[in-house]
């Protein structure tokens, strides 16, 4: 999440003060991802000193100081959004590292390790669900950001159930089961 | 109450050395107002045990029943009342008829329960609205998208005093929007008292159940059936 460009986008509709700022985050977020004070003035101070925001002078000791955006900031602004985050490389995902790790461990039922982090995901949902499930106190942003959440699970889960139908399967067919006498095959063919 | 009932429910498919065993020692009890979700691999024994506890097959062993009355004692008749009455059931196919409309599909249980057929077409109009339907009720099947058909079959279930909701992957031809649009439909139903249970690969669909339960190999491996008021997310709504 990137609170520089969350900050720019809110300061694009026009001035504001710090606190302000901290306010239309969270609801912006639908209040998902809280934000400390300190966060919003860190990050104002970069981008000030980056030239992408300004600050207004006080009018006196003790008022708020507004910021407002820069051209440059504009600028920088709608190149982020147009800019895909980067996913070229795969992220050392901790669920990955520890199913194939379970296929090596003697006595480990890989089955139950994904069962233990299915369930776990599930329960997860739930709850995300259970925030949407009162339609009343549910808004926009808020759905848009649950639904990013759900999905985000949804899609481990997913990952899941293959590679324990993959397992499964590898298990019955004992010529791809392991990845044993398929590297001695290869070996074979390389000599 | 336990308006769903199974105990020690096994079925096996042929017999001998090539006999399949689907279902092995299944219990499941499910109340009043609450939502049961199925999850279990392809071949796992989900639409077996849906269709055992909807009375259209016979377990190998174990009982059923249903508002409280055995399965085993009923005649045909008996049960064939109860899956019109009792039993509002969902098919992995949807099972419309081709010679009705989308509303009259709907409107059939009831009529076929002797309500009159003006009141079972405002019924069958209502629940086709409430999925979005309302300009689709007079089309028959095959002018309906595939995601249509499956959302007609969802409303026939649900209306009438229907006690008991069995839904196979309700949402499979859905979009996420209209698969969460027939969840609301579902749960709006169990808060008027249905017990349900719905089989489904989904994971967004098993969600919004108050329990899960994890099928593998013909077996209850697993459930969930978290403590709802606890929640652990990292967000100040929780
Ligand atoms: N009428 C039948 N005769 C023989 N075997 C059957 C019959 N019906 C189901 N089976 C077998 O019983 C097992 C469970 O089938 P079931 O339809 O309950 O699976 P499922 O979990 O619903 O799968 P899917 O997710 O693919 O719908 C499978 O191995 C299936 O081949
Ligand atoms: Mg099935």
């Amino acid at each position: 999440m990137s609170v520089r460009h969350a900050i720019l986008a809110l300061l694009s509709e026009g001035p504001k003060y710090g606190l302000q700022l901290q306010k239309e985050f969270e609801s912006s977020t639908g209040e998902v991802w809280p934000l400390n004070i300190g966060q919003v003035y860190t990050t104002l101070q970069r981008l000030e000193r980056d030239g992408l925001v300004e600050s207004d002078e006080a009018e006196n000791e003790g008022t708020q100081k507004g910021f407002h955006i820069t051209d440059a900031g504009s600028t920088e602004l709608s190149s982020w959004l147009n800019t895909p985050p980067d996913m070229t490389s795969p992220p050392r995902d901790e669920l990955v590292i520890k199913v194939l790790s379970a296929l090596r461990v003697p006595g480990v039922s890989v089955h139950d390790v994904i069962q233990v982090h299915r369930r776990y995901l599930i329960e997860l949902m739930q709850q995300w669900t259970r925030l949407k499930e009162d339609e009343a106190d549910f808004d926009l942003t808020f759905a848009l950001v649950v639904d990013a959440e759900l999905f985000r699970l949804d899609s481990v889960v997913r990952w899941l159930d293959t590679a324990d139908g993959r397992l499964k399967r590898a298990a019955s067919e004992p010529s791809v089961a392991s990845t044993g006498p398929r590297l001695g095959r290869r070996l074979v063919v390389r000599r | 109450m336990s308006l769903l009932e199974l105990h020690q429910i096994s079925k096996s498919y042929g017999e001998g050395p090539t006999a399949v065993r689907a279902l092995a020692e299944i219990d499941l009890s499910v109340d009043e107002g609450h939502l049961v979700a199925i999850m279990g691999p392809s071949g796992s024994g989900k639409s077996t045990l849906l269709t055992i506890a909807g009375s259209l097959e016979e377990p190998t062993s174990g009982e059923v029943a249903i508002d409280g009355a055995s399965l085993r004692a009923m005649s045909r008749n008996d049960k064939a009342r109860l899956r019109r009455r009792t039993i509002g059931y969902v098919f992995q196919d949807f099972n419309l008829l081709p010679g009705l409309t989308a509303a009259e599909n709907v409107a059939l249980p009831l009529e076929l329960d002797g309500v009159s057929a003006r009141k079972a077409h405002q019924a069958g109009l209502a629940a086709l609205e409430q999925l979005g339907l309302a300009d689709r009720a007079g089309r028959y099947p095959d002018q309906l998208s595939g995601g249509e058909r499956q959302r007609v079959a969802i409303a026939r279930s649900v209306v009438g005093e229907r006690k008991v909701l069995l839904a196979d992957e309700p949402s499979g031809a859905l979009d996420s929007t209209n698969g969460e649009a027939v969840m609301r439909m579902i749960l709006d139903a169990c808060k008027r008292g249905v017990a349900a249970v719905v089989v489904t690969h989904d994971a967004h669909l098993a969600s919004w159940a108050d329990r899960v339960i994890f099928l593998r190999d013909g077996r209850a491996v697993d459930h969930v059936a978290p403590d709802l008021s606890d929640s652990s997310l990292a967000t100040p709504r929780a």
